[in-house]
């Protein structure tokens, strides 16, 4: 082989290489994406049930309640707008307090959130980025700089 | 006064680096030797200013000075020594400072080792490096000064954020820089060599112990990381496929590929063009990780200081540096002169199959991080992006780099003979099947993924074995002709034979945590039992303590096996009261093969405690395999041939000796 046409062979590999990774992204996206939601948004779109999403928030004052057995909770998402029940099984995180910025991911079945995951940030002052957009969205922000 | 010095300090290493910027560049360029010879007082001088700006900021935080703002906010006088020191680079402008110190060192051993550098190719890469400091010196003086004064200055600080209060996070984050900054210096060679037109072997000896220490100390970074991850954050978990640990994780991908293509040039004289964009990708994404982690333009499980205008500085720096690199690329590669021809089957070969595959990966993850930022910016559609997306796109780019990974080394440079490799891999065969064998017998009953994952785990342990018992003829000659031969063989083989095994060992803990991993939660008075994997854990007792800064609850957790004792461990829940934070301290008790993982969730003595148990087989593997590719590396580091001050004019005849030496 000529060093050019080698050449060719090359870059010819890189891009067939590139393709098919573009490929199984756009592939893996389409079952994979976890698309995010503010109680407000999940009023007039419909979701899956079957689908993993997220919804974004602030709980909602003394709505945190436990479970008989100690391992589930339930609680109320909202965007001072509308909110949303959820319920979830297993340890909240350090940061999950009533008043502060969440994240749940997990299925809606029927108006009710059951949550697989609930994240909540480390730092204190840190309020999850889209959950400081929806708060601005339903014109209920009134955070300081720290977003 | 101290705090002041260190300001001042610091504004004299950027004019420092102004100077070491632009006369050593017009000195190579009008071959003025004094111009040039600047570089080197000026890299020492540069690294003695920062030296001091860093001592400044450490003592003021030993010290406890809250006059100083930045102390005041992240530290506190009751904290433990260690956790003032490391709370120097615990918060975003210190961790700034610590990254200039490592830029500015790494100059400063160029200009110390590189005594045998051809005078332009040392003067050109010594500017490029200072202007990146130059950047990042300006950025910190600019928008993240950590030496401004609060008046009149509080009591007590505010405490660094008790997470990061820890032996793992105190020297993460060190090692991390380290790493992304070394790549700088691959950055540095390769603009050099860029300006003068010119890529040898002798190019490739010099970049490639950089590269090496910058990927050491990348690997262990990420390790720490991640080890941090496992047993602070209290999810049983080691890797999220986070954002910010995405940030961490490719400039480790594209330095790898760089670490090996690195090779060829130095041992073919192939591949020039094609390292030398490399080098600038890799310390692209190196950028590209500090802009997303300071940028917060991502949303991540882990926190950091946030502020926009500091990220579009940094973008800025990002778009400057890379995008000029690039052009100077795309002006000068055309002109390099063609290297040395290789069949597609051959030791190159394999090495470029190798970069491809690690780009191609590189490229999953970095789309997967990305996307989301780009749907944001274009249709306000906010999603995420997690481990499923990961799972099917970046692990079957490893498959085959796996699979090649044990047949690559056997291949002969310029002309390799593939059957001749197939049949000495037979070992790899035999040791891949019997693991699966034995996989599939102990799992029968369960999904086939893991089998998979250790039968490639067993090709490459095989395959790695086999190659380097050829290498010293094992076997096949008398043992004591071996063990000479063994001697005698090059550290930088004994390196590449370890990271390989690590990474194999690796697999397995990755794919066995993965696929067995069993949770248990459970809420738990005094005395209660419950069973995970065959063992028995009892809440013994749960008492109230102090710490130094903190208050704690600390559970005693007694685990048996068929009813026998086995040990006690101790989970803690913690309190930190200055930044009204409570912590979560797991408790594990390892063997060899597998962690019981346990920590303590909220609870009280009536109600009882939220429990979560974990365990979680083979993860001590993870931990394992990443130490033994660290150590491979360190040894490959140590190689003669290597060394960084190595005489220069030998090189040549050293490339001939190691050729004859690999293909032997």
């Amino acid at each position: 082989m000529t060093p050019k046409r080698r050449r060719l062979t090359m870059v010819g590999l890189g891009l067939l290489m590139i393709a098919a990774a573009t490929a199984l992204a756009l592939n893996a996206f389409e079952d994979t994406l976890v698309f995010f939601y503010s109680p407000t948004d999940l009023i007039d779109t419909k979701t899956n049930p079957k689908k993993q999403i997220r919804v974004g928030g602030l709980v909602e004052e003394k709505s945190l309640l436990k479970s008989n057995d100690g391992l589930s909770v339930s609680f109320t998402i909202t965007d001072l707008d509308n909110s949303l029940p959820v319920i979830f099984k297993g340890a909240l995180p350090d940061l999950f307090r009533e008043g502060q910025g969440v994240v749940a991911e997990g299925y809606l079945v029927g108006g009710l959130f059951q949550a697989k995951h609930v994240l909540a940030k480390h730092d204190e002052n840190y309020m999850p980025k889209e959950v400081a957009d929806s708060l601005k969205k339903s014109g209920k922000w009134k955070g300081g700089n720290k977003q | 006064m101290i705090a002041e010095l260190g300001h001042y300090a610091l504004v004299l290493a950027l004019l420092i680096a102004l100077v070491q910027t632009t006369v050593p560049l017009y000195g190579a360029a009008k071959n003025d030797f004094s111009l040039m010879g600047v570089a080197q007082p000026a890299a020492t001088a540069q690294f003695i200013a920062i030296a001091i700006a860093f001592g400044a900021l450490t003592h003021a935080y030993v010290t406890s000075d809250f006059s100083v703002i930045n102390v005041a906010e992240n530290s506190h006088s009751l904290k433990p020594l260690l956790y003032k020191i490391s709370g120097v680079w615990g918060n975003h402008e210190g961790s700034m400072i610590l990254w200039v110190l490592i830029l500015a060192l790494f100059g400063f051993a160029v200009a110390q080792f590189g005594i045998h550098l051809p005078p332009t190719l040392k003067a050109r890469v010594l500017s490029v490096q200072a202007s990146i400091g130059v950047a990042f010196l300006g950025f910190i003086l600019l928008t993240s000064n950590p030496f401004l004064r609060l008046d009149p200055a509080p009591i007590d600080g505010r405490d660094l954020n008790p997470l990061l209060q820890d032996p793992g996070l105190a020297f993460h984050p060190p090692m991390l820089y380290l790493g992304y900054v070394g790549f700088s210096m691959a950055f540095s060679f390769a603009v050099a060599a860029l300006i003068e037109g010119r890529v040898d072997p002798a190019w490739a000896r010099w970049v490639r112990p950089w590269t090496l220490a910058a990927w050491i100390a990348l690997t262990a970074g990420i390790t720490l990381g991640s080890w941090w991850a496992y047993y602070e954050l209290g999810w049983g978990g080691w890797w999220y496929w986070d954002p910010v640990e995405n940030a961490s994780f490719m400039p480790w991908l594209s330095g790898t590929a760089l670490l090996h293509s690195a090779v060829v040039v130095e041992k073919r004289d192939a591949l020039k063009s094609w390292t030398i964009l490399l080098a600038i990708l890799t310390f692209a994404l190196s950028l590209m990780g500090t802009f997303l982690v300071r940028s917060g333009v991502l949303t991540s499980v882990h926190a950091f200081a946030v502020d926009p205008e500091r990220g579009l500085y940094i973008l800025a720096i990002l778009v400057l540096f890379v995008g000029g690199a690039l052009i100077m690329f795309a002006l000068r590669a055309p002109s390099m002169k063609l290297g040395g021809l290789f069949q597609p089957i051959s030791r190159e070969g394999g090495l470029v199959m190798n970069n491809l595959l690690l780009s191609v990966a590189t490229a999953t993850v970095f789309i997967g991080t990305l996307y989301p930022l780009f749907l944001d910016a274009t249709t306000g559609q906010k999603v995420s992006v997690g481990p499923p997306f990961f799972n099917a796109t970046f692990v079957p780019v490893m498959i085959p780099l796996v699979l090649l990974m044990a047949i690559g080394p056997m291949l002969a440079w310029k002309r390799g003979d593939l059957s001749a490799a197939m049949s000495r891999l037979w070992f790899a065969v035999a040791l891949s099947f019997g693991i699966s064998i034995f996989v599939f017998w102990l799992h029968s009953d369960e999904p086939l993924t893991p089998v998979i994952g250790f039968a490639l785990a067993g090709w490459l342990a095989g395959g790695t074995l086999k190659e380097f018992a050829d290498r010293i003829a094992l076997f096949r000659d008398q043992l004591s002709k071996s063990l000479s031969k063994a001697r005698r063989l090059p550290r930088s083989a004994y390196g590449m034979t370890l990271a390989h095994l690590g990474l194999s060992i690796f697999i397995c803990g990755a794919v066995a945590d993965s696929a067995w991993r069993t949770e248990v939660v459970i809420n738990a008075k005094e005395r209660n039992t419950t069973s995970i994997a065959g063992f028995e854990a009892e809440l013994e007792t749960v008492d109230r303590l102090e710490g130094p800064n903190y208050h704690l609850e600390r559970a005693t957790v007694v685990i048996r096996k068929n009813g026998e004792y086995v040990t006690r461990v101790f989970p803690e829940r913690r309190f930190y009261p200055v930044q009204q934070m409570p912590t979560t301290e797991a408790a594990i008790y390892t063997t060899f093969l597998a962690d019981i993982y346990v920590s303590l969730g909220e609870g009280s003595k009536d109600q009882g405690w939220t429990l979560r148990l974990w365990y979680n087989p083979l993860i001590p593997w993870i931990w394992a395999g990443c130490l033994i590719m660290v150590l491979g590396g360190l040894i490959s580091l140590s190689d003669r041939r290597l060394r960084i001050g190595a005489p220069f004019k030998r090189a040549h005849k050293k490339v001939k000796e190691n050729g004859l030496l690999e293909n032997a």
